[in-house]
């Protein structure tokens, strides 16, 4: 069983989390044709190699973060905070605010 | 003793065409070797060499049609290609040994009790092709029709099995929901007793299911292919496919260059990187699925047993083995190493089922890679690439679907003409958002 780092908690056994998927760039709803949405919704690189993908820590922090990880040996490496959550903590520190941990480093 | 003396000239006599040089393949041509009664005398007497199921050829530099993977989907279109279509120049391109894949890893269920009813015709199809297949391919695949259990321990369940169970009824498939005190008569070593954090409320029977030996299906497939002409090219890896204006033009790989109009992808768990080589992304996510098989003890289970709530299915090989399949991992991955977790799970929901096997001794674990699709549905037909034709995304349920796919396979690329049996199958439909939602997939819980 692999061990994964949260960004939050640290490394844990990765039974404690929820694997979301692939990580990719949504389109603007508003923008798109129904071909490139479903190309979005449906459609995936699916790698034997170096991946970036989502996890949800169900059993821990219930946060979402980003994790890079090699899909044939399952060796991972740079946790981060998904990039949306990045840009609002920087405002946040920006203004003040309180960061959380930057997580990172290459980790089995 | 003089007797048995002149019997043994006799029959070295009748041995002596089965030399060294008729090691690879059989010496009249393309005729497959008949496995007699009195082949099998001889061969006792004579302890002379086999000869090769199938020959090992060159490399030709074109071919009609090429196929990417030598499991039971590639060599099932081949054999079907030659022996329907009478399109014999054809090559099987595997990267390992034939049956490596998926082919070999899975569990051997056959069963066709599915939900949508595309599915039902589909999968009934191929479990008809199953109950010939030994007298066709003249190899004994062994397929057992012991009958096919799918448990619901909760009334969620139980309600999917009636739907299911009468959407089987009207597509003509042997199925019906039947008590716990009817499982019982079944598998008296099931417990059936309420008192059990899952009690089993009833179970979805389907009759006709069973299981096979599945390297005799690839190995038939195999033989049947070669006999009809068909080159099988093992360790043989596809390295590119060559696309220009829009069609395929031939194949790289390790062994050499193929011009060719016609690549059927035949692979599993490869599946996507092999149509990304001819431009074409897909909508699948590559997920281990682990399995597991025991030390072999006397025959005392006959129905394949499926329980989606506790993610196992139980059922006793024809050697005594029992064999332990899961749904699939939890997150993609192409390592096919197994995990001390999955075992833990595994062995308690197995004596959950039944306690009495508390005993009983794993002898070994291995896990093969499974293409999900997201409607737990495959993926057949063509693509957008002309010439370049996929038979992929089999999820949990390839191997029982491997004779219907080569089937119809081998028919779409004879005629140019999607067979109306999986038509609804196609890429085209995750453009059109015509989604299939086939629940009575195994690695769907219910």
């Amino acid at each position: 069983m692999i061990l994964l780092l949260c960004p939050y908690c640290g490394l844990r056994n990765a039974a404690e989390f929820r694997y979301v998927g692939e990580v990719s760039e949504r389109p603007d709803p508003n923008e798109t044709g129904v071909e490139e949405w479903r190309s979005y919704l449906y459609a995936r690189n699916n790698p034997a190699d170096w991946t970036t993908e989502t996890w949800y820590h169900s059993a821990g922090c219930r946060q979402h973060f980003v994790v890079e990880r090699h899909t044939m040996t399952n060796e991972l490496r740079a946790s981060q905070l998904p990039a949306a959550q990045l840009r609002d903590e920087s405002e946040e520190r920006a203004t003040g605010g309180n960061a959380a941990s930057d997580g990172g480093g290459a980790i089995y | 003793m003089r007797a048995s003396k002149a019997i043994k000239a006799v029959l070295r006599a009748a041995t002596s065409s089965v030399g060294p040089d008729a090691r690879n393949g059989s010496k009249n041509g393309h005729k497959p070797y008949r496995y007699s009664a009195f082949d099998l005398l001889r061969h006792g007497f004579s302890q002379a060499d086999w000869p090769r199921a199938w020959r090992k050829h060159d490399l030709k530099s074109s071919y009609d049609v090429v196929v990417v993977g030598g499991g039971v989907h590639g060599l099932a279109s081949a054999y079907y290609l030659a022996n329907s279509h009478g399109i014999t120049n054809v090559a099987v391109l595997e990267k390992g040994y034939i049956g490596s894949g998926g082919s070999g890893r899975n569990t051997a269920i056959i069963r066709s009790n599915y939900l949508t009813p595309e599915g039902i015709r589909f999968y009934d199809r191929s479990v008809k092709l199953y109950e010939t297949l030994s007298a066709d391919l003249n190899y004994n695949a062994m397929f057992a029709q012991r009958g096919h259990l799918t448990l619901a321990h909760n009334d969620s369940s139980l309600r999917t099995m009636r739907w299911r169970a009468e959407v089987n009824k009207l597509g003509g498939v042997d199925s019906e929901v039947i008590r716990p005190d009817e499982i019982k008569k079944l598998v008296p070593f099931m417990d059936t007793s309420e008192d059990v954090r899952y009690p089993i409320l009833g179970a979805l029977y389907h009759p006709p299911g069973g299981i096979i030996r599945h390297d005799a299906v690839i190995w038939g497939y195999a033989r049947g292919a070669d006999a009809r002409g068909v080159h099988i090219h093992q360790n043989t890896e596809v390295t590119g496919i060559d696309v220009a204006e829009g069609r395929v033009r031939g194949v790289r790989t390790n062994q050499g260059d193929i011009k060719t109009d016609t690549v059927v992808n035949c692979t599993a768990g490869w599946s996507t990187l092999i149509s990304e080589m001819a431009g074409v992304r897909m909508p699948i996510s590559t997920f281990p699925l682990q399995a597991a098989v025991t030390e072999p003890v006397r025959p005392f289970l006959d129905p394949v047993i499926v329980s989606g709530t506790l993610h196992v299915y139980v059922s006793q090989t024809d050697r005594g083995e029992l064999v332990f399949g899961a749904s699939v991992d939890p997150f993609t991955s192409y390592s096919m190493r197994g995990s001390l977790e999955f075992t833990e799970g595994l062995a308690g929901h197995v004596l959950e089922l039944m306690p009495s096997l508390a005993k009983m001794r794993l002898l070994r674990q291995w896990s093969g890679l499974c293409d999900m699709t997201p409607d737990f549905s495959p993926i057949m037909g063509v693509t957008p690439v002309e010439g370049f034709l996929v038979d992929v995304g089999w999820g949990t349920y390839g191997f029982k679907a491997g004779p219907v796919s080569g089937e119809t396979m081998a028919e779409l690329v004879a005629t140019g003409k999607t067979p109306e049996l999986i038509a609804p199958f196609g890429l085209d439909r995750f453009g059109r958002g015509n989604l299939m939602g086939e629940k009575g997939a195994a690695a769907v819980g219910h």
